[in-house]
């Protein structure tokens, strides 16, 4: 039976049925190997025609690929991409979708031609090749392992224990220099994870335009997501990145609900302005900006991974990965009737760390 | 009438239509406002505010209360708050974009096919302002985006991010709240609709004042909205603006799929010869 | 075909000019004994072989791609006023990463569809990495002598979600900050020294100026060399392993049977990277991903619903949001379990299970023969059903990362969602394992019924005393020999109780463990027919086919025929029905 696969592997021999020299079975095969099917010609083997046509076929493939190639060529030049003054198509960018679709269909074309070909027109005998086992041979292997031990033998490296030692301890000591190298990489962390720029009297302003609020501006239900003054009283320290620097700690939201519905902690009982909040923006979890405040159930979501907080109940922590509450900070009204911060935040803002404590 | 308008709301003209109606409804409300001065059809101010609370007790007294004190259920749930102060900008806002009345109580009123027509929006918006003072419907000025300037809309775009992008999405599509409420897509929502939701805080929607967001700072957000509805996607369909999770699961279908059929048709050996080769 | 004498002459000449060249450069580089074997290398066909090689083009694409980018990023963070073309952010301040980016997509023609070709081709990447480890995972591929390229494959799975992350991360745009936050809070959760790696990194507070500069570095220099290094390393060792194949006729463990690398596999495999490279192109113009000026600048103080990564990520993401909230306070330091297991451990975790599984494979089967042909997923059901359970976790968690997005599109309650996948994830991929292994078993019971008795027609007979039987018709030889020259797994047994002198000799504990996990691998494996179970059976269906024709309906009475068709082996295309009709 393993002889009916006669065939055409120059080379190979055999039909690769039996001899499972590399990997002997367990038991003997229920069914003997049948081995490599004869080869079956395809319609353009045996049909003259057949074959011109897909012949011609590849051809129009590559051509049309060419085409397109220049038309990616035609179009670059006729599209703007300008997002005001470039032309539209099909409701997108005329000038992305045009150059995708020219650049993607030559690719295409391309591929599917030479496709075509290997499939159709290029000699479809299956051969066969023989493995090897991964591993050398055991002369091989045991040479090997002769020239190592020669080479060891012959530096001394197993019998100068003192040479072999010092050369270990000087190689490992050279991670020390790597490692302090990267020392520069940043400042040491310090008390800056635990400061933000709120301080006592500092003024709570609107985001964006600066504007200081009046509690009398703020009705029941609102919501602004504010910033200390310092960022627009002093914006020439607070530029590019040291605002964004002091923004991922000190963005606050403020929102007003019902006094009569929050409930404070004892040590917090003043910390409203008539029913005037404050809270950090920040969340404790991973640090995303949270401003999804719903002003009915006084609940706040953080968008990137949903720990809601109360804040009518000192923005404890309702639901979500996050564990530790929403800090909140102490307001009040300054001389001319604006809100301001009665203090600093009293505990670290953002993400907790491992000093946070 | 309300169904012929609701078929036709595709209509390319329909945003013109409707901004134009929005525009005779508002201008007609506003000098309906003015003291003493009488609406088209020669009603009195007194006379709108009391048909506005006939309409009241028939469609909304159930919930709110025929005094529009609200409504608190003996289990402490809030039917209908009160509407005494709440303002014609509220009710405009309710009642012109359908979500009230509700049809069933439920956490979240959603956007529906109207139910009023504009006049009488006018006599219940009439009715309820004449209950407490509240932001009364905001005048064209305020919404009509037309002439906005880039740098307003940029301006407008950096207050959207601040304050909307947070639950209706970059691209204002909407997203998810707890509890299976959610903020809803703002493509399509009237530029006064979407003026008296900031400012009258609608449901969970928090209350965005006109001193600490100035209607001239909403107008912009305004402004940066319909530019994003308008935009056109300059890199190709948009797979629904809802970020990468929308990316992923096309780059899943038609990318991997695409290849995975392609390496089938590479790997298949096709049709063979009936006939041997001769 | 035609072999006119003027043609025999051009091809004399084609074939003297190509020997001069290759002489030329044999002298100078040896590579006739190379060129000799490896240009006529023999490739398996077979659709899933392709899937790695998709991860390959993609990554020539990103390379392509990703210099072009180069040439107009600018990786600095820097404050501009950006005065381009977008107008809805002209005028507003932002990184000069941002607004390089957006001077890429709307000023540079041909800038954006590079830019969203860099992006949906990284997508594939990862996406066609993932699919080609499941590959080979469910196929047994991974097994000896193959263990090391199996770890040199995770390495660089693992090194293209870092690439992938770094990637998106650059152009400084708000959804791209709110995902270094996230990052800056996973390093802050490390024990004693995060928020010194939190400071190293970004060069003091998070965001710094320093840090998009460094992440360009690590994106178009560091991690690619590195995958550039591994991915030679990869294919040379394809390369001397000789590919796997499917268990076939004449397909054995100690040949390759396929079609050459010169020419059929240079057309298909090159046509593939023209085919892999139209499509991400096709995407690139047709579809639009990540639309930065949407996003608008990075803010520290802003951020949208929907913040997502990009989906290798989200699994991560998910387990994030499904983590309850543990954190523990000692002596006063914290420890944030919830940040510190789903973002920190559960990677690491799940890529040292991976690595270390042909290993652990290969101990409790204790197997350590070589291994070139594949098992088909059902011949192995505790490593199909490991898997099944593993892709269930990774889905649930994946799920778990688009909470809000599906909470929002199919009307859902975000916080049921989350409250369902804490338990889903230890209870789902459980179920799966156990319904995956019995799906196994019975798809292998089904093989030895087939082969025993040959496959259900749906044809129905009534025999004369009026009992009804469907006829089976057997198979086609060579679908048998598929179906039975599949490894017959034996368990692990304990060394004999007793020595050769009687002496109790107790098993090792480690031993006994290895004993009892090799039989819950194996001892549930349907053994596949043998020598004299094929036999009986062709014995049977004789008699039992002429009980039919001679009208006394058959003994057993389930029409049962001998498996596998007698006669007429005419090779590997009729795999399909005989269509002549047999009685009655």
């Amino acid at each position: 039976m393993s002889d009916d696969g006669q065939h055409d592997s120059p080379g190979a021999g055999s039909n690769g049925a039996g001899d499972n020299s590399l990997l002997p079975i367990g038991p003997q095969e229920p069914l003997d190997n049948p081995g490599v099917p004869d080869h079956q010609p395809r319609p353009t083997d045996v049909d003259p025609a057949l074959e011109r046509r897909a012949e011609r076929q590849v051809a129009a493939m590559f051509v049309v690929a060419a085409v397109m190639a220049l038309a990616f060529c035609v179009v670059y030049f006729l599209y703007d991409p300008h997002p005001e003054t470039g032309e539209t198509a099909l409701g997108v960018g005329a000038s992305n979708l045009a150059l995708g679709v020219t650049l993607g269909l030559s690719l295409l074309l391309i591929g599917l031609g030479a496709i075509q070909w290997a499939r159709k027109l290029m000699a479809d005998h299956e051969m066969i090749e023989y493995r090897h086992s991964a591993a050398s041979t055991v002369e091989d292997r045991q040479e090997a392992i002769a020239a190592f031990q020669a080479g060891s033998e012959e530096s001394g490296l197993g019998r100068r224990k003192l040479i072999r030692n010092s050369m270990l301890a000087s190689m490992a000591m050279l991670g020390l220099p790597a490692v302090v190298l990267l020392r520069d990489l940043g400042p040491l962390p310090g008390v800056k994870l635990e400061q933000t720029v709120w301080r006592r009297g500092m003024r709570v302003v609107s985001d964006v335009s600066g504007r200081p609020i009046r509690p009398s501006e703020v009705p029941i239900g609102q919501l602004v997501n504010a910033e200390p003054a310092v960022f627009f009283e002093h914006a020439e320290e607070f530029e590019g990145n040291e605002l964004l620097n002091e923004k991922a700690k000190a963005a606050v939201i403020v929102v007003r609900m019902p006094p009569e519905e929050i409930t404070p902690y004892p040590s917090r009982k003043d910390w409203d302005v008539e029913g005037i909040l404050c809270y950090s923006k920040i969340c404790p979890h991973v640090g995303c900006p949270i401003s999804l405040y719903e002003q009915q159930t006084h609940n706040v979501l953080c968008p990137c991974h949903q720990s809601t907080f109360d804040l009518a109940n000192n923005g404890v922590v309702l639901f979500g990965p996050a564990s530790r509450n929403l800090p909140q900070l102490p307001l009040g009204v300054d001389g001319e009737g604006y809100l301001i911060a009665m203090s600093g935040f009293q505990e670290p803002v953002g993400a907790s760390f491992w000093e946070r404590g | 009438m309300v169904r012929k308008l609701s078929t036709r709301r595709r209509h390319p003209l329909a945003g013109f239509v409707v901004l134009l109606f929005a525009l005779v409804v508002a201008g007609g409300l506003y000098s309906a406002f003015r003291p003493a001065v009488a609406d088209e059809s020669g009603k009195s101010d007194a006379q709108l505010i009391a048909e506005g609370r006939q309409l009241y007790e028939v469609g909304c007294a159930s919930c709110h209360g025929l005094n529009a004190e609200g409504i608190i259920t003996k289990r402490g749930k809030n039917l209908g708050p009160p509407l005494i102060g709440v303002g014609a900008a509220a009710v405009d806002f309710q009642v012109s974009t359908g979500r009230m009345p509700m049809a069933r109580p439920d956490t979240q009123a959603p956007e529906k096919p109207r139910t009023y027509d504009e006049g009488e929006v006018a006599r219940l918006a009439a009715y309820i302002a004449s209950l407490g003072p509240g932001p009364a419907i905001p005048d064209p000025e305020y919404y009509d985006v037309s002439e906005a300037t880039d740098e307003e809309i940029a301006r407008g775009g950096e207050f959207f991010r601040t304050n909307c992008t947070a639950c209706h999405n970059f691209a204002g599509v909407g997203g998810a709240l707890p509890e299976g409420r959610y903020a809803p897509s703002l493509h399509g929502v009237e530029p006064i609709h979407i003026y008296e939701a900031m400012l009258t805080g609608p449901q969970q929607m928090p209350v965005f004042s006109d001193e600490v967001l100035t209607p001239k700072q909403k107008r912009g957000v305004i402004a940066y909205i319909k530019t994003l509805e308008d935009q056109t996607a300059y890199g190709g369909l948009e797979l629904g603006s809802r970020g990468p999770v929308g990316e992923g699961l096309w780059g899943w279908t038609f990318g991997i799929g695409a290849l995975v059929l392609a390496a089938v048709w590479i790997a298949n050996n096709g049709v063979r010869a009936e006939r041997k080769k001769p | 075909m035609s072999s006119s004498p003027a043609a025999r002459s051009k091809a004399g000449a084609a074939s003297r000019s190509t020997a001069g060249v290759v002489t030329w450069l044999d002298e100078r580089l040896g590579i006739g004994a190379l060129t000799k074997k490896q240009l006529r290398k023999v490739f398996p066909d077979h659709w899933s072989f392709m899937l790695g090689e998709i991860a390959l083009w993609s990554f020539v694409i990103l390379l392509l791609t990703g210099t072009f980018l180069s040439f107009w990023f600018k990786p600095s963070m820097a404050e501009v006023e950006y005065m381009g073309s977008y107008a809805n952010l002209r005028g507003l301040h932002m990184s000069e990463a941002y607004a390089s980016t957006l001077d890429l997509s709307f000023d540079v023609r041909g800038g954006l569809l590079m830019r969203q070709m860099h992006h949906w081709s990284a997508n594939l990447f990862l996406a066609s990495m993932t699919i080609h480890m499941l590959r080979v995972f469910f196929t047994g591929a991974f097994r000896k002598p193959r263990e090391l390229n199996w770890m040199i494959g995770l390495a660089l799975l693992m090194l293209g979600i870092i690439e992938g992350f770094a990637g998106y991360s650059l152009p400084d745009d708000l959804l791209s900050g709110t995902g270094l936050r996230i990052a800056q809070g996973l390093m802050l959760s490390i024990p004693v020294v995060g928020s010194y790696i939190s400071f190293f990194v970004f060069g003091g507070e998070f965001p710094g100026d320093d840090f998009i500069p460094r992440l360009y570095t690590v994106h178009v220099l560091l991690v690619p060399g590195i995958l550039l290094a591994l991915i030679t390393a990869h294919m040379l060792l394809l390369v001397y392993h000789k590919h796997t194949q499917f268990p076939g006729p004449g397909r054995t463990n100690n040949n390759v049977v396929g079609f050459p690398l010169m020419p059929v596999y240079m057309a298909k495999a090159g046509g593939f990277f023209f085919i892999v490279f139209g499509v991400t192109a096709l995407m690139g113009g047709l579809l639009q991903i990540n639309p930065i000026w949407m996003y608008g600048p990075y803010n520290p103080a802003e951020v949208t619903a929907g913040s997502q990564p990009d989906w290798y990520m989200g699994w991560l993401e998910g387990g994030l949001r499904i983590m309850p909230n543990w954190e523990t306070n000692l002596w006063g330091y914290t420890l944030s379990w919830n940040v510190l297991i789903p973002g920190v451990l559960l990677l690491g975790v799940l890529f040292a299970l991976l690595a270390f599984y042909p290993f652990i494979e290969r101990w409790i089967t204790g197997d350590d023969r070589e291994h070139h042909l594949l098992e088909r997923p059902r011949n192995a059901p505790t490593r199909t059903a490991f898997g099944v359970a593993g892709m269930t976790a990774y889905a649930l968690l994946w799920i778990a990362g688009g909470n809000d997005i599906l909470a929002y599109e199919f009307g859902l309650s975000l916080n049921a969602i989350t409250y369902v996948m804490r338990v889903a994830i230890f209870v789902v991929p459980v179920l799966a394992f156990i319904i995956t292994r019995r799906w196994c078993l019975s798809l292998q019971r089904h093989d030895r019924e087939v082969v025993l008795h040959g496959y259900e027609t749906g044809v129905i007979v009534r025999s004369p005393d009026g009992s009804y039987a469907e006829i089976h018709r057997p198979i086609n030889p060579v679908r048998a020999y598929e179906l039975t020259m599949h490894e017959q797994h034996t368990p692990v047994e304990l060394p004999a109780a007793h020595d050769a002198n009687g002496v109790p000799a107790p098993a090792q504990g480690k031993e006994r463990l290895r004993s009892r996990l090799s039989h819950f691998w194996y001892a549930d494996d349907v053994s596949k027919p043998t020598k004299e179970e094929l036999e009986a059976a062709a014995h049977h269906a004789t008699n039992g086919s002429h009980a039919l024709e001679d009208g006394h309906g058959p003994a057993s009475g389930n029409g049962a025929h001998l498996g596998i068709e007698t006669s007429g082996i005419v090779g590997g295309q009729d795999f399909g029905l005989e269509q002549k009709p047999k009685a009655p």
